[in-house]
């Protein structure tokens, strides 16, 4: 080791790889992928993949994702749920791959919910 | 990109209760279920909580699973991993109130510690240097290369007021300047990993979980005394610790941090490690560096001081791996966040290793100045089975002991020194009414006779005959006059032994004697054992309005002392009893008394 930016260097690669373990704080924006029986069988888990991969990619931060239950839509799986503090709930359906890092990009990053892709939507 | 980590404890607490086995059966259940590229299980040091080991932490959730088995993983995997549900039975109970599971850091336990030296503990990956970087690892070594002298590293440990964690407290910055500045060709550094007190795990822990810091720390204090060698003395029962440290030695040169021109700065480091046979002399800084150097482990009169003529007779710098642990924090947040920590004399925070009769057994670190009420009430949870407090033994065998009557003073290197005890290396051993003080001093001097070197008189024949006054006390043959001896022959080794065993081998007794000389007098006078631990001072005898003459006792007493017929009042033959109190364990009814 010759220098201080090599050392830095070291140390964001490694940051990266462990921001899951950071404390979760109550201002963090919550992703969370319903993953009971309902959820795996109509393929939430590339959804979640998904969401991790995009996130990191972005290198977000202040963004958890993780698992729940069964939601009780079980038609409508899956159903992923996003959490902003002081903000209502937002509720995917049906969700992909494709739809998740669209999600990310237009809700988490630029603050606009994709209304098509909610709840709302579908049961219209 | 994992989407998990699983953290196990891979500390020598939590690796004898099996984590090891659980860690592989995680490995094995999360490849069957497929999320071998989600999940990510990682060994950690110690977290701490030893009593409720093996620990187990699931992020991003946080959630704390304790006393986890093998059989257990298979419902983690499934339901917490692969379906996001928490696995609530496992959580340790007092994370789940009613209606939400609260994180670890507001449980009684940890909420009131403070963690510096063993910040890494339980978070990192020991065995990866790249997480130690993660959470600014080497970066103070970086920061002293780069921007400061030497003699100012010297001056932010000096102005942090960081003294010796070992037992002694001797300020760290003086004894780096007094090396610093002597001239020679040759100086050493050497960390004393070598933890003999009974009880005490502080710095095997640290060693364990974050053995990157001490690395750090140590070329630290190379390059601020003018060394390029460093010795780590650590004891081979050590096994898990000496195998981390030479892990994170060879990570450490295989990234440029130790070896030649470090930083472009053109100081070189290196350190080697050296196992100690389990000496407890060797804990002596004189004997340690004795031992180094290939000899009997034997301590040798000072001065010269160390830092005169240390290691190989040269300019060498001593401190214990907690002392070291602190290095690090304090370059990168400077002296005065330390010493904003701490009391006026003590700064900073101290780990003790906390046992005996209290519920949270485990390591703690907690700011100096942190009463010893709330030590065992709050974080240490209380003493089981609703028994009360009596005393805490600090300091091991070279300590002494807080009483019930002093539980509120404030834990620091003077206060202790002022009620005749001892910070000592951090063992906090809890002591209940059932334990009896004259059989704790004789515990601890059984263990000083056992580990005198036998260089010096005072402490080879000196510690062999108190020993022999506490059984002649045990065993109620002593008069008031044994016990005037006993606390001559005390000042007597204190003042007169080569080394630190020696002259704090005493301690326990006169401990004892200070805060319990009714405990003593009443083995001596009343032939009592007040806490019913001495045998020689105790019978058992039955009590007939109680005893409803079931046989009970009498099948199970090894020695055939218990006499009685079916539906008839037994009795015990004192003269073939043996005291093992097998009677008093089967009765049902209570009818059996000790006195």
């Amino acid at each position: 080791m010759k220098t201080l930016e090599e050392l830095m260097a070291i140390r964001e690669n490694a940051k990266k790889k462990m921001t899951v373990r950071e404390d979760t704080g109550d201002d963090n924006i919550r992703i969370v992928v319903g993953m009971a029986t309902c959820g795996i069988a109509a393929g939430a888990r590339p959804v979640l993949n998904a969401f991790v991969d995009e996130i990191a990619k972005r290198d977000l931060k202040g963004v958890t994702v993780s698992q729940t239950g069964c939601i009780g839509m079980c038609q409508y799986e899956p159903i992923v749920e996003v959490l902003e503090p002081g903000k209502e709930k937002v509720t995917y359906v049906k969700m992909t791959a494709e739809k998740a890092v669209k999600v990310v990009n237009d809700h988490i990053v630029n603050g606009n919910p994709i209304v098509d892709f909610t709840v709302g939507a579908a049961t219209k | 990109m994992y989407r998990s980590h699983v953290l196990v404890c891979g500390g020598t607490g939590c690796t004898s209760s099996n984590s090891l086995a659980i860690i592989e059966a995680l490995e094995s259940e999360i490849a069957k279920k497929g999320l071998q590229d989600e999940v990510k299980v990682v060994r950690t040091g110690c977290f701490g909580l030893c009593a409720l080991g093996p620990i187990m932490i699931v992020y991003p959730e946080g959630s704390f699973y304790s006393q986890v088995k093998v059989d257990d993983v298979p419902e983690i995997v499934e339901e917490h991993l692969l379906k996001g549900r928490l696995v609530k039975r496992l959580l340790y109970d007092e994370t789940v109130t009613m209606d939400d599971v609260k994180s670890l850091q507001e449980t009684d336990f940890y909420k009131k510690q403070h963690r510096v030296a063993l910040r890494n503990c339980g978070v990192i990956d020991p065995e990866n240097i790249d997480e130690y970087i993660a959470f600014d690892g080497y970066m103070a070594l970086a920061k002293c290369l780069k921007e400061y002298t030497p003699e100012q590293v010297v001056q932010i440990v000096k102005d942090s007021g960081l003294r010796g964690r070992g037992g002694g407290g001797f300020p760290t910055g003086l004894k780096w300047s007094f090396t610093a500045a002597n001239q020679a060709d040759q100086k050493y550094v050497v960390c004393n990993a070598d933890e003999g007190d009974p009880g005490a795990f502080m710095d095997r822990s640290v060693l364990e979980g974050d053995p990157h810091c001490i690395v750090e720390a140590m070329a630290i204090c190379g390059y601020a005394t003018g060394a390029t060698e460093g010795y780590v003395y650590v004891r081979a029962e050590y096994p898990i610790a000496v195998k981390r440290l030479q892990k994170a030695i060879e990570q450490a040169r295989e990234y440029g941090l130790l070896g030649k021109n470090i930083f472009d700065s053109g100081f070189d480091f290196d350190l080697h490690v050296r196992l100690g046979a389990g000496a407890f002399v060797c804990g002596e800084e004189t004997a340690l560096m004795t031992s180094i150097e290939g000899n009997r482990g034997e301590p040798r009169p000072r001065p010269p001081y160390p830092a005169v003529k240390g290691l190989f007779a040269k300019p060498t710098t001593e401190n214990n791996v907690e002392t070291f642990a602190n290095i690090p924090q304090i370059i990168l947040k400077g002296a005065d966040w330390f010493a904003s920590m701490g009391t006026e004399k003590s700064k900073g925070t101290k780990v003790f290793a906390l046992g005996g009769k209290i519920k949270n057994t485990g390591l703690v670190e907690i700011p100096m100045g942190t009463t010893l009420r709330e030590i065992i009430e709050e974080i240490g949870g209380g003493i089981p089975n609703g028994k009360k407090f009596k005393a805490a033994q600090t300091g091991g065998p070279s300590g002494g002991c807080i009483p019930a009557s002093l539980m509120d003073t404030p834990i620091d290197y003077d206060n202790l020194t002022a009620i005749g005890c001892m910070m000592g290396s951090g063992g906090l051993i809890v002591m209940d009414e059932d334990n009896c003080m004259v059989d704790i001093a004789k515990f601890f001097l059984n263990f000083t006779v056992d580990e005198s070197c036998g260089k010096c008189t005072p402490c080879r024949v000196g510690t062999k005959r108190l020993l022999e006054m506490l059984d002649k006390i045990t065993a109620g043959k002593a008069t008031m006059e044994d016990l005037d001896k006993l606390e001559d022959l005390c000042n007597y080794i204190k003042a007169n032994s080569l080394c630190g065993l020696g002259q704090t081998a005493p301690n326990p007794v006169l401990a004892t004697l200070k805060f319990f000389r009714e405990e003593y007098v009443a083995h001596i006078q009343d032939k009592k054992c007040p806490a019913g631990v001495c045998k020689a001072l105790m019978t058992y005898s039955i009590e007939a309005d109680k005893c409803r003459g079931c046989t009970a006792c009498a099948r199970k007493c090894p020695a055939g002392a218990i006499e009685g017929k079916v539906k008839e009042v037994h009795t015990i033959h004192t003269d073939k009893c043996i005291k093992c109190g097998v009677c008093m364990e089967t009765c049902k009814f209570g009818a059996i008394v000790k006195k």
